[in-house]
Formats: structure tokens, sequence, C-alpha cells
């Protein structure tokens, strides 16, 4: 009972000023108690933990891994409360999910760690947690936080099943030879099924089916049986502290105060405050100023050793210092480097501008310091005649883009224009002057404003995935024709149980970009899931369509389309452009066209009355309320030509009106 | 006056359908906050006193004439000075409006809103086309030259014929004032969740224009000024209490809800205020009875906020903002230094929408169809 007992001193000592009269025997349910209410995160205590007493046989350390909604951050925050690592009260709701875009839509974007302290059978462990994203988008986040992780809890809920992105995390975690611990939740819903989850689990990942456990991770029940499930199944990880350091960067933040905070994972020797560090990627020096365990907020350590996961900081104050992937040693004693990482590949480019240029800089430093936290954002200088200096920033997808976008505007106060987002096409060059001028013959396009002409290319490709869709069998027919409508091909369909379908399709990846899988949601009320894989590129008839207001470009909405749905794209757009647009004092011309020719015209009428009926003296005050909006409104409106549009109208004719 | 009959389906108003209303202690009230507030503002003269809100023809002559009273009392208020009652044609007999001015009532504003029977029982309106028609009669008869008439126009459903001929129809029955308003959809009224769930159907942008565009030019040749967006008048009989509002003079509301602009000299204030009074009626009346006035919000207006409601307000008429009235809110940066500057006035002087002359800035006859398209953009130059 050390653990308990110390744990216990540490938080005996904020209540009380005499420690000595405390036992040393508490059981580690004290800390449900009102002391703990008042201070929910124990990194409030001043005492430095001994992370000696942590020996690697005692350390576990795993990842929670589910389709988004199953219930991972739940499982997470109760995992959290019986350890006593954070206060049990009703209000701990994703509390590992510290952004506000997370609180907001429910999900988890970055990835955060904490260490579980854990008495079983006496033994004291040290259980690290390591959060993982819930959505598509971050499935590289995913496997980053798996590189640090022996094994994972797989959760699946006894209601939905099996999804798409329960089928790609398994596969994720099975490739890294991870010990896979399956766990149904949310047993004590009134549709739950466990015995049908447990036969798809079976059926598609080979795990008989006495091995899930049935919990609820809501009401707590089976709870502490997953935590004994963790240190029997998961093996401790493999490594030394006599070994020389070697410690893996695998997630970093950016504190304004402290600089760079390096999550790492030692896979060998000890690290503590004053050693003399060196980046394997860089080759700089650095000393080390705080070692410590998240818990989950950061909390001081004397030292860490290997097997174990905490943060360091080591005064690194460019952004490009803490490489994640990146390998630590100690100074003259360097070490093989880790394999590290694939570097995350962006799926959609999109070009991004400050609303007003003298906002340039603030800009640029925002992005620079969330790129930081984010490093899967790969940022291009670029600039536009219409738009100014700006950046093409490349996003793992679509709500990793608006996420981003998102953090922008909350955390740093950003208001930005951001163009139709564009997959990485490819085209091989035939001319030989284009050859020279790029220097090779095949080349990336990310712009549409550097599409190359049709006479000037042999061939243009573009990206395809793997998509793999798990879906109630009613909703089947449904899927498939929205398969065929974005030019998809049917790889696979297998039945995972009497009712439920996995399919698997190759799509063109511009077509899943802006609103697939909302139209998927949509179509199948709620029911189907979705996730994909890189699959390659394949030759494609491309043409640039550019959209013109009043004779003007759009260069917002410069897109490159697939001929075949030129037309359709171009008629769609000018639609809902004229819907989206305000009318205003002169008659809009909405064209869309390819080169010269215009394949796609609307005309949105020149307002004739506007103006309110009654104005006197009661009404006053509601009217320049309203008229003061509208000029701060004005402010904001991207002006082309002389035609206003609001500055959300673009993102919004992009995607797919479902009642429409 | 915040009490009606019946709830109309158009209207948001602040007003109340109580099966029984304590009048003299709704009297009591209105005369002491009439009171505190002209005594806070000292003001010297009145120029005009409007009863409105509501249904103010269902309260009795004797209310109307103790307000008057105590507007005398704490005032001068000169003969001449126009006092207007609002009237729905349901509580306007002879004998009633007798008794209205007797109590002082010198003009006469009634809510026709349609003369037709199904698009009245549309609105929700208690009176029929006939009743309306007869208390027109009944007030040009008392309050010659000085009667007004509200008709509504852009209900769902109407057409522009029909339109025209509720035009042609009231032209023939009205006195010297008209107000002719496009209907508004307010939220929260029947008429606006019946059209918004698609129970009746929205009326189009482009008949609506065509709608007021016939209505200005049948009017204009009727020998009617165009002196306001939906106001009319011929033979000068311009409403003198409405022109203070779009002038941004001062102005006191008393009673539930009412609104109020003007410095609070009686506290040693200096700077305009915007007031608003106690919505709820009970609440109000408390109020008044503890602390003599219901004001329930007061907030200083800045010099800009000033200047916004002045341009606002100012380009409803056809006077536009005159030079003299600018200075007296701007007495440093004059009506030409704030617009004739390269910037969005001009742009929309070019675009010919406004006017800016030796009189002052105003709309053009095209340009106050849209004027609400053209306040942002000068809002925005202004606060530069």
């Amino acid at each position: 009972m050390a653990l308990a007992g110390r744990t216990a001193m540490r938080w005996a000592r904020l209540r009380s000023p005499f420690p000595a009269t405390v036992p040393l025997c508490l059981p580690l349910r004290l800390f449900s108690g009102p002391v703990a209410c008042q201070r929910p995160y124990s990194s409030h205590g001043t005492e430095k933990i001994d992370m000696s007493m942590y020996p690697v046989e005692s350390i576990r350390n795993f990842s929670i891994i589910a389709h988004v909604d199953h219930g991972k951050s739940t499982l997470a925050d109760r995992l959290l409360e019986i350890t006593g690592t954070i206060a049990k009260t009703d209000h701990n709701k994703q509390v590992l999910d510290k952004l506000q875009v997370e609180r907001e839509r429910g999900i988890t974007v970055k990835a955060q760690s904490a260490s579980l302290f854990y008495s079983h059978e006496g033994v004291n462990y040290l259980l690290n947690l390591i959060d993982t994203p819930g959505h598509v988008d971050f499935s590289y986040e995913v496997s980053r936080s798996l590189s640090a992780c022996q094994g994972v809890i797989l959760v699946v809920d006894a209601n939905e099943g099996i999804q798409a992105q329960t089928v790609a995390n398994f596969y994720l975690a099975f490739e890294a030879q991870l010990a896979i611990i399956p766990v149904i939740n949310k047993i004590d819903l009134k549709n739950a099924d466990p015995e049908r989850v447990e036969k798809q689990i079976e059926k598609l990942f080979d795990i008989p089916t006495d091995e899930c456990i049935r919990i609820s991770a809501k009401q707590g029940i089976n709870v502490e049986k997953v935590l004994h499930k963790v240190i029997e199944k998961i093996p401790p990880p493999h490594c030394n502290t006599a070994d020389p350091l070697k410690a893996l960067v695998f997630d970093s933040t950016f504190d304004h105060y402290r600089g760079v905070i390096a999550n790492i994972a030692l896979f060998g020797g000890e690290i503590q405050k004053g050693h003399k560090i060196v980046s394997a990627h860089t080759k700089k020096r650095y000393e080390v100023n705080e070692v410590g365990i998240l818990t989950p907020n950061e909390q001081p350590t004397h030292k860490l050793y290997a097997g174990q996961v905490g943060y360091l900081i080591a005064g690194m104050k460019e952004v490009t210092e803490a490489q994640i992937g990146d390998t630590l040693f100690l100074y003259k004693q360097p070490v093989e480097p880790l394999p590290g990482f694939k570097s995350a590949k962006p799926m959609v480019f999109a070009g991004m501008y400050p609303a007003d240029q003298t906002e340039y800089n603030n800009l640029k430093s925002a992005l620079e310091r969330l790129t930081l936290n984010d490093s899967s954002v790969t940022v291009h200088r670029d600039s536009s005649l219409a738009l100014g200096a700006g950046w093409r920033l490349g996003f793992l997808g679509l709500l990793h883009m608006e996420v981003f976008n998102q953090r922008l505007e909350q955390e740093y106060n950003m208001s930005v224009i951001l163009t139709a987002p564009t997959v990485p096409y490819r085209a091989i060059l035939s001319s030989a002057k284009l050859k020279k001028e790029y220097g090779k013959e095949e080349i990336t396009i990310i712009n549409p404003a550097q599409f190359p002409d049709k006479l000037a290319v042999s061939e243009y490709l573009e990206p395809t995935v793997l998509g793999t869709i798990v879906t109630p069998q009613e909703y089947i027919g449904k899927i498939i024709t929205l398969c065929q409508d974005c030019r998809a091909i049917q790889k696979d369909m297998l039945y995972i149980d009497e009712h439920r379908v996995m399919l698997k399709y190759l799509f063109p990846l511009n077509e899943i970009v802006v609103d697939f899988y909302d139209a998927l949601k949509s179509l199948s009320s709620g029911y189907a899931s979705f996730d994909y894989e890189d699959a390659g590129y394949q030759a494609a008839d491309l043409t640039k369509m550019d959209i013109l207001l009043n004779g003007n470009p759009v260069e917002e909405l410069s897109m490159i389309v697939h001929n075949d749905k030129a037309y359709a794209t171009g008629k769609l757009l000018c639609e809902r452009l004229k819907d989206a647009i305000p009318r205003q004092l002169f008659e809009i011309a909405i064209q869309a066209t390819i080169g010269k020719k215009i394949i796609a015209r609307e005309t949105l009428k020149a307002y004739r009355k506007n103006v309110v009926a009654k104005c006197y003296g009661g009404d006053i005050t509601r009217r320049m309320k309203l008229l003061k909006r509208q000029a701060e409104g004005k402010k904001l409106m991207r002006k082309i030509g002389n035609v206003e549009v609001p500055r959300d109208a673009f993102i919004h004719v992009l995607k797919r009106q479902t009642d429409k | 006056w915040p009490y009606c009959r019946q709830r109309c389906s158009y209207c948001s108003f602040n007003k109340y359908v109580v099966p029984a209303v304590d009048e003299a202690a709704v009297r009591a009230s209105m005369v002491r906050e009439t009171r505190t507030l002209l005594r806070l503002s000292q003001v010297q003269s009145i120029t005009s006193v409007f009863f409105g809100g509501g249904t103010p023809s269902l309260a009795s002559p004797q209310t109307i004439a103790a307000v008057l009273e105590a507007v005398a009392g704490a005032a001068n208020l000169p003969v001449g000075a126009e006092v207007t009652l609002e009237a729905n044609p349901s509580s306007t007999s002879t004998q009633r409006l007798a008794g209205f001015r007797a109590a002082g009532v010198n003009r006469l504003s009634i809510g026709v809103q349609s003369l037709d029977d199904a698009e009245l029982r549309l609105l929700g309106r208690e009176h029929t086309a006939a009743e309306a028609q007869g208390a027109v009669e009944a007030a040009r008869g008392l309050f010659p030259g000085r009667t007004s008439i509200d008709l509504l126009f852009g209900l769902p459903g109407q057409s522009w014929d029909a339109w025209a001929r509720s035009l042609e129809a009231a032209l023939g029955l009205c006195d010297d004032h008209v107000s002719l308003y496009q209907l508004t959809l307010e939220r929260g009224t029947v008429l606006a969740a019946q059209v918004s769930g698609g129970t009746l159907p929205a009326p189009p942008q482009d008949l609506l224009a065509d709608m007021y565009q016939t209505a200005r030019a049948m009017l204009v040749a009727a020998g009617f000024r165009h002196y306001e967006v939906s106001n009319f008048a011929r033979k000068g009989a311009l409403s003198t209490h409405n022109l203070s509002y779009w002038r941004a003079e001062q102005y006191i509301g008393v009673g539930p809800g009412a609104h109020g602009r003007f410095v609070p000299r009686g506290e040693g204030g200096h700077r305009r205020e915007a007031r608003v009074q106690t919505l709820e009626p009970d609440a109000w009346m408390r109020e008044v009875q503890s602390r003599g006035h219901g004001t329930r919000k007061r907030v200083v207006l800045s010099p800009l906020e000033q200047l916004e409601e002045v341009l606002a307000l100012g380009l409803r008429t056809d006077e536009g903002v005159t030079h003299e009235r600018w200075g007296h809110f701007s007495p440093q940066l004059s009506l030409e230094a704030v617009f004739g500057a390269p910037g969005e006035a001009r742009d929309l002087q070019q675009q010919g929408w406004l006017v800016l002359d030796s009189s002052g800035l105003r709309c053009t006859w095209e340009g106050l169809a849209l004027l609400d398209s053209l306040l942002p953009s000068l809002l925005c130059q202004l606060q530069r």
C-alpha cells in the first residue's frame, strides 16, 4: 500500500498542516473526498513524485481506441477517477479533451496523456494512458500515439457494434503488434446487444468472444476489470534504465511562457533536470529544465526512467525544434535513433489568407504556433493577385481543416479567407519547356492556379483512397448510389452479421473530401460509418473551372474538376451561390467557366426595395443595433469587384445540402 | 395605452389583452410618470403629444384629459400643439371621438389597415371594411384635415391588382395624411408562423417593390408629398410628432415599454440618453407608484451613436439630414467633411441613390426605397 500512502500523503498535505498524523495506509478511495473535489487535478500537489518507484515491470503504456462516440473519453474519465488521478464528480466530461473545439464538437483532436497510479495484488503500477483522436482525419495521430504503447483497449458500442473506424483502428493496433483488449461499452443502454457485438468481433478480428469485457463506462460497471486486464494482458515496455537515454518525442505543445513542452516516451535510460541532451534530428544541444508526468496536467518529477511516459522542457523555443518522431539522447552518448514516423500525408490543400493584409504577420505567428501543436499541417507560402500574400496549407482531411480554422479563430482570434479545398493532383508533363521549368516530368498540383494546360500534359492523375463503410443493410441501396455518384468502384462487400454490411470502395479522393461523410450520415440516419486509407493515384480526365461574379474570378472557388462532372458541378455552384450571396444594389451575374467557355450562369437580381416600413420612437434602438451589426458585417465581407460576399458563403456552397 | 381587445395576427408590439383594466390606476401612473419625466427633462415647451401603442382609443377621454393636464401642468403646452390619438375603427363612435376632442385631442390616426374584409380577417382585425369607412368619415367630421389613415400592403397572397384597388378606395376615403406600411412578418406573430410554416405564401420581393412604387406614384399624383418612407401628406398635414423622431429631437416616453430620448437636465445630466420604461404594465405601475417613474433602462448615447441615429432616421425623410440638424449634433465635423470625401457616400451619389447639396444629405427617389442597403455603408464611413 505504499503507493496509496504516498499519494494520500500528498493530498493530505494539501488538506492538513500535520501530515504525520495521517495513516500511511489510507485506501485509494480517499480521493473522492471533498478535498479532491476542490482540487480536481492532482497536479496541484507540490511534492515531487519519485519515479524510481516504478520499475519497467510495473509500467503499462496503453491507448484507448474506438469509433467516434463509442465512449472512449468517458472510459478515460472513469479510469482517471478510479485511480484517483482526478476527483470523482459529475463534471468529469472529456477531461483529456482540453481544446475548446474538442469540447464543442465532442471529438478528440489532440492526443493527451495521463499517468495513472494503481495498486493491484500488492504491486503498485504506473499506467500511462495515451489518448488518441477519434476521427478518420486524425488516424495519423492515432498511429503516433500507438508508437508509445504496448497495448490498446478497443472500445465498441454495445448498441452500434463495429463501425468503420473500429476496423481501421483495430488494424493500426494489430499491425503495430500491440496487445488488444476488446471492451464492449454502453451495456446499460436499452438496445444494447453485447452478444451480437462479441460475435462481430470474433468474425472480423478473430478474437474469442469470451475475451470481451462488457462494461458501462458511464455507470462505472466493470471498469475496474478493464484495469486488471490492462495489467495482465499488456506487456511492460521492453527497455532498460541501465541503457543510455533514448527518448521518443511523440507529441509536443507550445506554451507561451515555457516554450516547447515535448511529450516523451523513454525507451532506455533516465532523464532529469540538468541533463545535457541532443536531438538526433537537429543535432542541437539542450539542458533539461524540467521533467514530469502528465496527470493529465503537467506534474514535475525528479526523474523519468526507461519505460515511462511524461514531458520534458528543455529551452526549446523555436517551433521547429521539437520534431515529432525525433529521438533525444544524452550529450556524448549517441544512440541509434528510433524509426520515428512517416510524416503525415496531407490529403486536402487550401489557400489561407489574412482577411486584412495588415494582419499578415499576426496570422503568420499564429500559424507557426498552431502548427507546432499540430505538426500534421503543412505550410507553404503562397500569394495571389486577388487575396494578397498568404499560405497554402495541407490538412489530413476536411474536418481537420475546419478544426484548424476554428482553433485559429478561437485561440488566436484570427479571421481568415480560406479557398476551396483541393486534393493533391498530379500531372505528367509533355511540354519540354515546362519539364525544364519544373526540373521534372511529374508534378504535384496543390493549387488550382498552377494547373497546367491540357496541351502541356500527357496525363493527369488523381489521388484515390480505399474507403470502408459499415452500415445496417437497409441503407445499402442508397449508399451504393452515393458511391457511384462519387465515381467510386466497389471492391468488397461483406456481411459482418445478419444485419450489418461492410463495403469497400475505391474513391477518387476529391469526391469524398468536402461532404461525403455528411451525406453518408444523413442518408443512413447516422447509422453508417466511414473510414479511408490512401490508395495511390489513377489517371483522370481533369480540367480547371473558375467561378466569376460580374466577370471577376472568385479565386477561392477555382477548382480542379473531373470533366464528367464539370457541368453539373458548375451549375450547382452557381445555383448555390445565388442563394448564398445577398441581393445587392445591382444585378450580379454568377458564371462557371472552363477556359473562356461559360458552362453555367445564374443571375442574382438587384434589390428594388429594401427599407424597413416602420421606424418610430420605440423602434429606433432595435433598428440601430441591427444596422450597426450590418455595418460591422460589411467590414468582414469579401469584395469581389464591387460584389460583397459573406465570408462563410464559399465554404457553404461547397458543401452538399442534404435537403436538395 | 398597452391594452388591446384582441391580438392582431401581425402585431409584435408590447401589448396586453386582459379581461379588465383598472383604468384609474393606469391613469394615475401615467399622470405621475409624465410629471416625473417632464421635470427630469426640464423641457420648457411641448410641441406635440402622441397617444399610441396598443389601442389608445380604448382608454376613456377622461384618462386622455388627465395626461394632457399633467403635461400642461409641468410644461408649456401651446394651444396649437399637435395632440394625436391612435384609434381603432372598432372603438371610434362619433360620441367617443367627440369626447377625445373635448379632452384635447386634435389629430386622429386610424388603423384602417385594409379596405377588404378577407384581408382584415387575415390580419386578425376586429372590424370590417365598412366599419373602417364609417370611422374615417366620422373622424373627418370632427378632425377635418387632421385625420390620418394606416394601410398595410404585402399581405400573404395579396396581388398587385388588389393593392391598387385598395389604394383607389383609400384615396376616395382619406383626408390629408396617409401611412402605407409594407407588412413586416415579425418573429413570434401568428402570421409569421403561418408563412414560415408554409400555410401562407411569402410575398415575392419584386411584387413588394412594385406595390411600393405604385403606391408612391398614385399618392404623389393625388397631390400628396412623400415626406417619409411610409408617410404621405398634402396641404402641409405632416405629422409634427413623427417628424420629431426622424429629426432626432428630444422626446419623452411615458407608459409600459415606452422609449424616450432626452437629456436629463433635472438631475444635472448633459448628455442625451436612450431610455426604456418597464414593459409589463403591472410591474411598471408598481415602479411608478414607488419611485415616480418606471424607467428600466437608460443608456447614455455617445456623440457617434447620436450621429448614427441622426443619419439613419433623417434619411428616411424627403428633407434628409439638413446641414443645420447635423451641425447641431456635430459642430466640429460638417456633413461635407464626413460624406463629401471619397468613399461610400460619394459612390452612392454617383450611382444615383444619394444627394449631398446645399440643403443637406438625402436619398433620391430611387434611393429611398433602398435606404437599408445604403445605411450600413454610410455608417461604416461615419465610423471612420
